[in-house]
């Protein structure tokens, strides 16, 4: 029964590929790139796994999943057991399967990877959630209702990792976007090629099974204040994830003709408001023949790609430092530069073009080269006198990062750090009681995972303040029989969730209205 | 009851018809009534495959629970609410109150100066530095008599009121601009100007203010798609400044505005929105055609 232990020398030497479309053709469609593994493709790859003890992959990852087992489960082809493991810490495994940069979290500190490619985590992971999207599993938490009711900031994935935690902790969550749609970045930035937006959905579906509710335009801190919540409305704890999204220029002449646009506003336009069906869709967006997008990281690729499917002849990509400091996963550069994407690495723009009607001729650039490293640890580029360079182009994309949404700071008094993110501490408690916040409104831009990280971190932090006793879910099958318990022993079944008395510490300004 | 139910949100409750192309849409939306201040703005998406337009709230009744736009026919997007948006009816998205709210404050005597669409937002600002108790002198323009309105609602909140017309068929004949020259005339003491209008009317607003050394404030509704500060397509350049107007403003000082730069960047989605208005012209023709010769009227929409 037991397999021979397996070493190094005995597992797959290489990495299982992932089926992709060939990169002429899938440059002109929104048709997802990655196609995913089939079971054959997982099990040859979950065999690569050595199930080493000292599963590094786990403190990998940002929350923390138990790798090993679950790539153990499917190995056994027990796929809904793969499922049950990973869904212990991650709501959303066919969205982290996508996008997280595994090569600098899991995979970048895998066993396997000392000596081989390392085992493609990432890809496993998608799998499981790809397939329990198309089974229609979900795993609904044996919890009984605690009578908090918690409001969420933001449906981004910070907001849904924390709303998540939440209502499996029994509280009555309500999910707050002030888009017509929720899931944040998900759905407005990361394009249909890499995550579809019916992927989000479907997770977003999982949440509303768990007893969440979603409530979309309303935009927090002008419809009501985040003291308004916390008082008068009766949230005894609020969670504020929405995000850094204000973006940022440089402030070079010619930012303001027409044909020159922020990287969120192509990308909201193309992938939430549909501007790429137009006119079947009313929103426009006016297709550049010779893009220039500023900037290497996940939303500069996303946005070149993006760019091509419209319709571009070409697409460049301005970046001051060299393809080594890109931020970018690495496959979404591999990807782009599959796709016929050119990387002008070592240029920094320094004058969009007027072509006489407002609209944009082309940009000017210079030369950078590679100096001393600065406060972020990576070399700081420094322009090579003389080195100035025009090119062609009639649009220019800025994709060189975002800054604190201002809305929640003009409209509330929570306390700010200095470049306007809200300041909180290491349980991302904000300076008002029972307010926390995650994500990128607290650390500036980062990563999906990071920010999901974050939001289940604050919702720890919100279960300590409102007396709730901390534990993993316990999930029980959705088929309207028997609970049955995975993950935790069966004494635990009856668990209480403990309760501060109301009045006592954190017990917020209303007291707990009794469970429904 | 913190959100109302969806599927009944947003339904509109009364509508007006200023003119064959200005109309009025009272939309129930009781949280947003309450919230709503002078000079803020909503986002509103007709239908699922619409686009979110930007308009500035023309009033707000706390007890009616209602938010009211007056809107004008001139692209796609809004002829199509026009034809849609009947009294029973729900919008597919509504959001707001967006922006930071006028700064209505210490002074004495102030001029709210609307124009064309500019006309309905400025109410709001005259009713609230009337309540605040200064001396309100409302300066609307229209082009023709015909067009006017709410003529009795602003004389309700104003000490005086100015209406110009382009052909002097009511009122004064001339545009906004003559009306503040005379009411400077008659008033020395003219703290504010609050000028709410197309680009060229508040351009001309802040040049006629200038000189007097009147403070004008004005308010801006470049092309946006979020209206929270996160694409940065209604960037404006105000002083030495790039600033959003969704999250910044949309008030700004009049005499700092390049209204210059708001007026070509208005015209950015210039191809497309024509494209869009001719297409659905030809829709409606289609539609109308069909209908006069006996066959069901289409859904209003076109297929590609």
């Amino acid at each position: 029964m037991a397999p021979k232990k397996k070493t190094i020398r005995t597992i797959p030497q290489q990495r299982t590929p992932a089926r992709e479309q060939e990169p002429l053709v899938r440059a002109r469609n929104f048709a997802e790139v990655n196609c995913g593994y089939r079971v054959e493709d997982a099990l040859r790859e979950a065999d690569r796994c050595l199930l080493c003890p000292e599963q590094p992959c786990v403190n990998g990852c940002p929350v923390g999943i138990d790798i090993p087992r679950f790539i153990e489960q499917i190995g056994a082809k027990n796929f809904r057991g793969a499922y049950d493991i990973i869904t212990n810490t991650n709501l959303l495994p066919a969205v982290c399967g996508r996008v997280c940069p595994q090569e600098s979290q899991c995979e970048g500190v895998c066993t396997v990877g000392e000596s081989l490619e390392p085992v493609a985590i990432g890809r496993l992971e998608r799998f499981v959630g790809d397939m329990a999207i198309s089974e229609g599993w979900a795993n609904v938490p044996y919890v009984e209702p605690s009578g908090f009711r918690v409001g969420i900031v933001g449906s981004g994935p910070a907001g849904m990792a924390c709303a998540a935690d939440m209502a499996k902790a029994g509280c009555d969550v309500t999910v707050i976007e002030a888009f017509h749609e929720p899931g944040g970045v998900l759905k407005y930035g990361i394009p249909d090629f890499r995550l579809p937006n019916s992927v989000v959905d479907a997770e977003i579906e999982k949440l509303i099974g768990l007893g969440i509710k979603f409530e979309c335009n309303t935009l927090v801190g002008r419809l009501f204040s985040i003291e308004q919540m916390i008082g008068e409305m009766g949230f005894h704890a609020v969670f504020i994830g929405t995000g850094a999204g204000y973006p940022s220029f440089m402030g070079i002449p010619g930012e303001s003709l027409n044909g020159v646009l922020s990287a969120n506003e192509l990308l909201t336009r193309c992938n939430l408001m549909h501007a790429r069906d137009f006119p079947g869709y009313d929103t426009p967006l006016q297709p550049g023949r010779q893009v220039a997008v500023i900037g290497a990281g996940n939303t500069a690729m996303d946005a070149m790609r993006v760019c091509l499917r419209l319709g571009a002849d070409k697409v460049h990509c301005i970046y001051r430092r060299s393809s080594a400091e890109a931020p970018a996963r690495a496959e979404e550069i591999h990807h782009a530069a599959e796709e016929g994407i050119e990387f002008h690495w070592l240029t920094s723009p320094i004058e969009i073009l007027d072509d006489g009607k407002r609209g944009v001729r082309g940009l000017r650039c210079i030369r950078m080269e590679l100096g001393d490293p600065d406060e972020s640890g990576r070399r700081r580029p420094v322009a090579v006198a003389g080195s100035e360079f025009e090119f062609e182009a009639d649009m220019v994309v800025f994709a060189i990062g975002t800054n604190a949404n201002p809305i929640i700071g003009q409209t509330s008094k929570l306390k700010l750090d200095r470049r306007g993110y809200i300041a909180t501490d290491e349980r991302l408690a904000t300076s008002i009681a029972g307010v926390f916040a995650g994500g990128d409104i607290v650390t500036g831009a980062a990563t999906v995972i990071e920010a999901m990280g974050a939001g289940r971190r604050a919702a720890r932090g919100m279960k300590a303040y409102l007396g709730l006793r901390d534990t993993d879910a316990v999930y029980r099958e959705d088929d309207g029989g028997r609970p049955k318990l995975f993950g935790i022993d069966l004494e635990e079944h009856g668990f209480a969730l403990v309760r501060l008395p109301a009045g006592g510490p954190g017990a917020g300004p209303a007291r707990p209205a009794t469970g429904t | 009851m913190l959100l109302t139910s969806e599927g009944a949100r947003f339904r509109i409750v009364s509508r007006q018809d200023f003119s064959d192309v200005t109309y009025l849409l009272e939309v129930e939306h009781p949280q947003m009534a309450r919230a709503a201040r002078a000079g803020q703005f909503v986002i509103v998406m007709e239908h699922e495959h619409g686009e979110r337009i930007p308009l500035t709230l023309a009033d707000f009744d706390r007890d009616r629970g209602t938010i009211t736009l007056v809107i004008q026919a001139v692209g796609k997007t809004t002829r199509e609410m026009q034809q849609n948006c009947r009294v029973g009816t729900c919008l597919h998205a509504l959001v707001g109150p967006m922006g930071i709210p006028s700064h209505i404050g210490a002074s004495r005597k102030v001029l709210c100066v609307g124009g064309g669409l500019g006309v309905a937002p400025i109410f709001p600002q005259a009713r609230a530095y009337r309540e605040s108790g200064a001396y309100v002198i409302g300066v609307v323009g229209f082009r023709n008599r015909e067009l006017m309105f709410w003529e009795d609602k602003f004389r309700a909140v104003c000490d005086e009121l100015i209406v110009c017309t382009d052909d002097g068929s009511a009122g004064i004949k001339g545009l906004v601009t003559e009306g503040i020259r005379q009411a400077a005339g008659r008033h020395a003491d003219i703290d504010e100007c609050v000028a709410i209008g197309p680009p060229i009317m508040m351009k001309g607003c802040a040049e006629a203010t200038r000189p007097l050394g009147i403070k004008t404030v004005v308010s801006l509704n470049p092309v946006m798609v979020d209206g929270t500060g996160m694409c940065g397509g209604c960037r404006v350049k105000v002083g030495d400044k790039v600033k959003f107007a969704c999250v910044d403003g949309p008030d700004f000082d009049g005499h700092q505005v390049d209204f210059d730069d708001l007026m070509f960047r208005l015209k950015r989605y210039n191809e497309s929105e024509k494209q869009a208005a001719v297409r659905f012209q030809d829709s409606c023709r289609m539609r109308d055609a069909a209908t006069a010769a006996g066959a069901p009227p289409s859904a209003g929409r076109a297929e590609a």
